[in-house]
């Protein structure tokens, strides 16, 4: 996502970073780059001005002054001002005091909310929470049907009966507490802002359940239209955030940009695919981060604590680093990062990655390919893949349905990377002046206090870990190299 | 292909580990929640899809209500719809109260002599109606042009040369809906989610009916929850057929089944749907041009495939239809949900840049709300000023 905002501010930045000062001419062009970038981002146009408006103070008046690098500020002052119009902060969504959680869906059509009532309802599972959902949307022909199987999919209840949205409602209020749910989410057929008639009826759907969060469900490709919807459902049932759908496509979503700036409410939770669990919390501070360029390191490290077993993954890392690691433990590795999702998105959030290597749409297929590849192998082959020759690499390829070529390939790959950490381990070992080597074995199942030790015989290096290999991706081949990162040695300063 | 792979593992598992070694050392994580439990890092949330089959547990079926009221409901609302007046509406009609929001530049255009600000408000009027910076630019930069050639003075005669300007840049385009030479033909409807794929067959279907077609309606949405049920009452309330496949189903086989049926039938007409898709997923895309390869491999031909569009998509819109064009050969856009505070600037720049026009377009819920796309309304709308 924003991969094309990211790109242009990269540009920009690039040519202002050679510069020792900039000049109120620089700032000018700076913005007016910025400006069609934003409104090519379908960032609402007041926004867009108002944008420009506080970043020129800021870059023209007292900070440029100063003797520090302009580009480094520049792109600093962006980013807050950035940051500042997705949200600020994470909104924090706690239950309710007491008594049930209850969430209004809303939005036009199309937007996602039935889709998104059950990514929701499943996040409120994972938080360990019993929801139920419910299924006001009488208009659309089968909505309701679809939140049932969708319900069925995530083992949660839906309730639903052919009266009137605002009955169901309230009855679906009646039902949750007969059945003690504590959230209940209300999926709303989809309703036009203009539409005065419908616009009533889920102002009435909302005083029947009076829920404790109003969500807007927002569709990422909107254009310059978002913020007027955002505005009048707001006027009607007071927003409490924003769902923004569809984040996976290639739509730069400047909606997310201009709906809290301009309604003052925050976007709660991104979806980002198709699948029910590619949901989760919306970080203003982090998609600034990617919009620059910076990556989106965080919601990695997050989606990998929830896969990751903290010793399973010590121990693979300490073999990683040591050179031990095998193929096998490369396939262990590979399921437990598909749980995490597309590789493909995943790269796309490690900070630095190019454009062209964001771009290259991994599939199933392609890991398939890969898995297939090394399920072929013995585990002699495997441990030592050293050992595979032309013969052993014919009979491979057949095995896995694959060319000889790209067994070949794996195989260079895999001892190339093994290499390469190998190097970047010695290196912290040797740094360290530890031996890092021992220490892990035998250390299972501790999860709390055994993780670290003092000493930290394990440690990772922090060069490995800042940044997993950022350089010697320029060793790959057809790798174009990585281009310098805008205040990044900023943001890992922290 | 495969080193990004290899790559991407190796990085992931020393963030995986380096993680831990953050934690550990006690630095404050940050929690997503207060106040709720934090789930154990070992649960996979995959679980969940495979339980897929057995979820529909004792909780569930408790709530299930007698599925008879389901289809009751959309009952409720045809009555709504044939109580409706048989005029269709005009397209300046249904567009008239959504263009409110702009006509304040205009207004203010008209009333002056030409300066600066005439083009700036220019220049924002046709952004905020997601024609988009570049068009925009092109635009006005063809309308100056005009204004200085013919030493305009006035903000209303600005106006009308831009009115022309993008009149003529939306004509000359063949918006009929083709039938092949031999029956059935078959017309494909493709788009990213949510735009209104099934909804719109489901209001064609009616019409090609009432123009007394024979149609199958082919449910080639096999993904989403509960699409062939969707299309199905559509196709009740129109009187079609519809085939549809079990979910989860290749939608290229159901189509292919629809034609198959539609040819032993003698029927006129495939409209076939698919399931939603971002562009840029080119594992999805490539399954669209199977559905289409595999569409003619039976009797019936391909005549049309329909990109349908949001009229409230942004700069987007024009990505879409370039990848869909790519994966299938878009022959014309539905400009669908046109109703409302949309204005869907962006179909200047796919006329312009890609050639496609746009054939239909949908002004409202009601079966009857589908209609022609008429440029000069559409250009009319978009500049009103009153």
């Amino acid at each position: 996502m924003f991969e094309t905002l990211s790109d242009r501010f990269e540009g920009i930045f690039a040519r202002v970073r050679g510069k020792g000062r900039l000049s109120e001419a620089d700032v000018d062009e700076v913005l007016r780059e910025i400006r069609l970038a934003l409104l090519e981002a379908d960032v609402n146009f007041e926004v867009v001005k108002s944008l420009q408006s506080r970043i020129r103070e800021r870059a023209v008046g007292e900070e440029l002054s100063g003797a520090l690098n302009p580009a480094q500020q520049i792109v600093k002052i962006v980013m807050e001002e950035l940051t500042a119009s997705l949200g600020g902060e994470t909104m924090k969504v706690v239950p309710a005091q007491k008594g049930p959680t209850v969430i209004l869906m809303a939005g036009l059509q199309g937007s996602g909310k039935t889709t998104n009532s059950a990514k929701l309802a499943m996040w409120f599972k994972k938080q360990g929470r019993n929801p139920i959902m419910v299924g006001a949307d009488l208009q659309r022909p089968a909505a309701v049907e679809q939140l049932r199987t969708l319900g069925r999919q995530i083992d949660v209840p839906v309730f639903s009966e052919a009266s009137d949205p605002v009955a169901v409602a309230a009855a679906g209020m009646i039902e949750a507490k007969a059945l003690g749910r504590d959230v209940i989410i209300c999926d709303t057929a989809g309703r036009l802002a203009i539409d005065a008639e419908l616009m009533d009826e889920v102002r009435q759907i909302s005083e029947a359940i009076n829920p404790t969060y109003t969500f807007l469900v927002v569709d990422a490709m909107t254009g310059q239209d978002a913020v007027t919807v955002a505005e009048s459902f707001h006027q009607t049932l007071e927003l409490d955030g924003v769902i923004l759908t569809k984040l996976d496509g290639d739509a730069r979503g400047g909606a997310a940009l201009s709906v809290k700036e301009v309604v003052g409410r925050p976007i709660a939770f991104a979806s980002t695919g198709e699948k029910l669990e590619d949901f989760d919390q919306f970080h203003p501070d982090r998609l600034a981060q990617r919009i620059l360029g910076m990556g989106d390191m965080l919601t990695l490290i997050e989606k990998a604590e929830e896969v990751f077993e903290a010793d399973e993954a010590e121990k693979a890392a300490a073999k990683l680093l040591d050179g031990q690691f095998t193929l096998d433990d490369f396939l262990d590795q590979m399921q437990q990062i598909k749980k995490m999702g597309p590789i493909g998105n995943l790269l796309g959030m490690m900070p630095g990655v190019p454009k062209e290597v964001r771009d290259v749409e991994i599939g199933d297929k392609e890991v398939g390919k890969v898995e297939g590849i090394i399920h072929s192998m013995t585990s002699e082959e495997r441990a030592k893949p050293e050992i595979i020759d032309g013969s052993r690499r014919t009979r491979i390829a057949l095995g896995s349905g694959s060319s000889p070529a790209e067994v070949s390939q794996l195989i260079d790959q895999f001892k190339q990377m093994r290499k390469m950490m190998k190097q970047m381990g010695g290196f912290g070992t040797k740094k360290r002046g530890g031996k890092r080597k021992s220490g892990k074995k035998g250390k299972k199942g501790r999860s709390s206090g055994g993780r670290v030790t003092a000493k930290g015989g394990a440690k990772i290096p922090k060069e490995a870990l800042a940044l997993p290999g950022l350089e010697e991706f320029e060793g790959m081949p057809g790798f174009p190299g990585i281009p310098d990162l805008p205040g990044l040695a900023d943001a890992s300063d922290e | 292909m495969i080193w990004i792979i290899v790559i991407a593992v190796a990085a992931v598992v020393l963030l995986g580990a380096g993680l831990f070694f953050f934690r550990g050392g006690g630095s404050g994580a940050t929690p997503p929640l207060q106040g709720t439990p934090r789930p154990k890092p070992g649960t996979s949330v995959l679980d969940v899809g495979d339980n897929k089959t057995a979820g529909s547990s004792a909780g569930t079926d408790l709530l299930e209500r007698p599925s008879a009221d389901v289809p009751g409901e959309p009952e409720v609302e045809e009555v709504e719809v044939v109580d409706e007046p048989v005029v269709k509406p005009t397209f300046r009609e249904r567009l008239a109260k959504a263009r409110s929001a702009f006509t304040g530049y205009l207004t203010s255009i008209v009333g002056r002599s030409v300066d600066a600000q005439t083009w700036e408000e220019l220049e924002e009027a046709l952004i905020r109606a997601d024609v988009g910076v570049q068009t925009t630019q092109d635009v006005l930069a063809a309308v100056r042009e005009k204004a200085t050639a013919d030493k305009v003075t006035e903000g209303a005669e600005v106006i009308e040369i831009l009115r022309a300007e993008l009149k003529s840049r939306l004509s000359g385009f063949d918006r009929t809906l083709k039938l092949a030479d031999t029956s059935p033909s078959i017309w494909l409807f493709v788009g990213v989610n949510g735009v209104g794929k099934t909804t719109t067959i489901g209001k064609l279907a009616k019409r090609e009916m009432a123009d007394g077609r024979s149609l199958v309606l082919a449910a080639g949405d096999t993904f989403r929850a509960a699409a062939a049920e969707q299309l199905e009452m559509w196709a009740d309330r129109a009187g079609a057929s519809i085939i549809r496949g079990a979910e989860g189903a290749d939608p290229s086989s159901v189509v292919f089944d629809a034609v198959e049926s539609a040819a032993s039938r003698g029927a006129d007409l495939v409209l076939a749907d698919t399931a939603g898709r971002l562009h840029n997923k080119s594992n999805l895309m490539e399954e669209l041009t199977k559905v289409r390869r595999v569409a003619e491999k039976g009797a019936g031909t391909v005549s049309e495939v329909l990109l349908v569009l949001d009229a409230t998509t942004g700069q987007n819109g024009l990505t879409q239809a370039a990848q869909f064009t790519e994966a299938v050969e878009v022959t014309g856009v539905v400009l669908s949900k046109l109703d409302g505070s949309a204005k869907g600037g962006i179909v200047v720049a796919i006329h312009q840049q890609l050639g496609i026009p746009v054939k239909l377009v949908g002004l409202g819920e009601g079966a009857d709300d589908l209609i022609e796309f008429d440029p000069d309304a559409f250009v009319d709308a978009l500049l009103a000023v009153e």
